[in-house]
């Protein structure tokens, strides 16, 4: 089974400050982890290979420093690791991202699942994943709390909702992107770090991909980015005290006055 | 205090650390409450080859020296002394083999124990023969092609959980010392049995229980090196793993002093955190001072032994003796800055203060390392 395994290298959310000028991150000094969804997705490619059999090939889109991600990935277990990173993918979005991961995709050998971290710890959008899936024209599950089946041509697998979780039957190739329910990610081994060390890191640029330029970077982002903010903090609410009775009065007086 | 380790030592380092804060450090009060063997902490720690670090790539190991063992061993006891017990033990019954195994017992069961599916005890240690290690008495008697053990080991290290025991008895009496070899016995072997497990005072994580031999046949190809080396087996194994004792205790100091430090800028009295008052600030730099002491002496020390030194007994017992007597002395000072909260089982400190206490004693009391370091200082001022 061909497994791929989709990544962001992210930054440290602990330490993240907000410039209060700019609202812009601070990324100066603040280091760089696997964003902490896409561990979940790197482990269950690995547990994927372990029942099956097969390789997990990891793949980022990013700086030239996002290569120590993909060696992290090795020491985890994946088996190669591909960087897909030129100034031309600069200010993408995330239709322009997923765009972009798909060329990278379809440039790899043919695969059966992708994996991918339900969203990235920064941008919080959740629309890479998916967005992967449909440049490639695959079906996709979001949400995978499970894999409970899979065989060369099928995956059952379980998505979690708010209440519960659905079933939901797949052929593949597919994509699932998964939530943390799904493991628990293992530490990283000794043998695989120093296997990660002397990893070569395939690098891609654009050139490489068969991608129209003009889908690529900012000019193939048609999010804009407006403005940038941080809300202002809420106010305290106000206590109503007193009987059922009174404070029921009481609350209906003010919603009559304000709201409704 | 950087100690400019290679870039391996240091991702060995990087990765026990990482261990040790996410996965022990949380469960470390449970354990310590319940008594329980930490197994699941066992299965990351071989999942992430930690357990072969110190042992010969051929089998299954990582090529590393005792003072990467020392590396992992603070990293794991500064979240939990107990728990970096199941790892300290194993390397403790891995030694006598590493060091004075035949080709085939390496092959055997070095790899096994590299990967962390088997741990490894030693068993030396009975009721009447402690720090006289000498007065022994449990006896392997030959009879064809097997040995027969007959006694009880006292206060064993992984005992019930480990399956692969290395084992000192008596093969000639007559011979004092000289008459002693070392085994290896397989848990399940008919024969061998297992005491109740230890109540303990600190590192109740670890499993502590008697190995009793009643008529129990080992084949004689477990014998570890040859008839009568017992006692050198013992004693070498003893002077390689002692840093790694060191390095225990280093850890449960710095955890310790990691508390005191952590409370003493968050405790407000007096209208100022305690770390603002010369009193604690004074306390705070001794105690950091003497674990960078413990830890330089610790890690020279092991490095001595990688360099394949002759004799490293002196050096050895040092490194035991002053870092878990400082060990003792930072847990006991963190618990006083702490105060009340520092004598609360709610709060970590306490335990460390528990766990440290059994560095000052096991593989060799500090007062037994005294007598070995002025032996031989005198010994050395003879040879002059």
């Amino acid at each position: 089974m061909n497994i791929i395994v989709c990544i962001k290298q992210v930054p440290n959310t602990t330490d993240v400050r907000i410039d209060p000028v700019t609202n812009t991150l601070i990324r100066d000094g603040v280091e760089s982890v696997i964003n902490p969804f896409d561990a979940y997705a790197i482990e269950e490619a690995v547990r994927l290979k372990e029942r099956c059999g097969g390789k997990v090939t990891a793949l980022t889109m990013g700086p030239p420093q996002a290569e120590n991600a993909l060696k992290e990935a090795i020491g985890l277990g994946c088996d190669e690791g591909v960087l897909v990173s030129d100034r031309k993918f600069a200010g993408s979005d995330t239709w322009a991202t997923s765009y972009t991961l798909a060329c990278a995709i379809e440039k790899l050998e043919a695969y059966d699942v992708i994996l991918c971290g339900k969203q990235a710890s920064d941008g919080d959008t959740a629309q890479v994943g998916p967005g992967i899936s449909t440049h490639l024209d695959i079906p996709q599950v979001t949400y995978v709390k499970k894999i409970a089946e899979i065989n060369d041509k099928t995956a059952k697998v379980e998505r979690m909702t708010e209440e519960g979780y659905d079933v939901v039957e797949i052929p593949l190739p597919c994509l699932f992107t998964v939530v943390k329910e799904i493991n628990t990610p293992r530490m990283p081994s000794l043998k695989g770090m120093m296997r990660a060390k002397s990893a070569k890191i395939a690098k891609w640029t654009a050139a490489d991909l068969d991608a129209d330029p003009a889908a690529l970077g900012l000019d193939g982002s048609p999010t804009r980015v407006v403005k940038i903010f941080t809300p202002e903090a809420r106010k305290g609410g106000e206590m109503i005290s007193g009987t059922c009775d009174e404070v029921a009065k009481e609350l209906v007086e003010l919603l009559k006055g304000e709201v409704v | 205090m950087d100690y400019l380790l290679t870039e391996q030592q240091a991702m060995i380092r990087d990765l026990a650390r990482k261990i040790a804060q996410e996965k022990i450090k949380p469960v470390a009060a449970q354990y310590d409450e319940s008594e329980e063997f930490a197994w699941p902490i066992m299965k990351i720690l071989g999942e992430s080859d930690l357990f072969g670090i110190y042992l010969p790539e051929a089998y299954g190991g990582l090529g590393g020296g005792i003072f990467d063992m020392c590396l992992v061993t603070e990293e794991l006891s500064r979240a939990c002394g107990g728990i970096a017990l199941g790892f300290a033990g194993s390397a403790l019954g891995a030694l006598p083999i590493a060091l004075h195994g035949s080709d085939e017992q390496k092959k055997k069961y070095l790899p096994d124990i590299a990967a962390g599916r088997r741990l490894a005890a030693f068993c030396l240690t009975e009721a009447e023969a402690g720090s006289d290690a000498a007065s022994i008495k449990t006896t392997a008697r030959k009879e064809g092609d097997k040995y027969i053990l007959n006694g009880v080991k006292q206060w064993i290290t992984n005992a019930g959980e480990a399956e692969i025991y290395t084992v000192i008895a008596l093969t000639d009496k007559t011979k004092g010392i000289r008459g002693a070899s070392a085994f290896i016995v397989e848990k399940g072997t008919k024969g061998m049995e297992f005491g109740k497990k230890e109540k303990k005072m600190g590192i109740r994580a670890s499993a502590t229980r008697e190995v009793i031999f009643t008529d129990c046949e080992v084949p004689a190809a477990n014998l570890i090196s040859r008839e009568g080396m017992g006692f050198i087996v013992a004693l070498k194994t003893l002077d390689t793993s002692r840093p790694g004792v060191a390095a225990q205790a280093v850890g449960i100091a710095q955890g310790a002093l990691d508390c005191a430090l952590d409370y003493s800028r968050t405790r407000v009295q007096f209208g100022q955190p305690i770390s603002s008052f010369q009193a604690v600030q004074h306390m705070l730099a001794d105690m950091g001072t003497q674990i960078e002491a413990a830890r330089a002496l610790t890690y020279s020390v092991a490095k001595l032994v990688d360099s394949g030194a002759k004799s490293v007994s002196k050096e050895s017992a040092m490194a035991k003796l002053f870092a878990s007597d400082v060990a003792m002395k930072v847990a006991v000072d963190a618990v006083q800055i702490m105060g009340g909260y520092g004598y609360m089982r709610d709060y970590p400190v306490e335990k460390y203060m528990r766990d440290a206490k059994i560095t000052q004693i096991y593989e060799g009391t500090n007062q037994i390392q005294r007598n070995v370091i002025a032996a031989n200082m005198i010994k050395e001022t003879l040879k002059k």
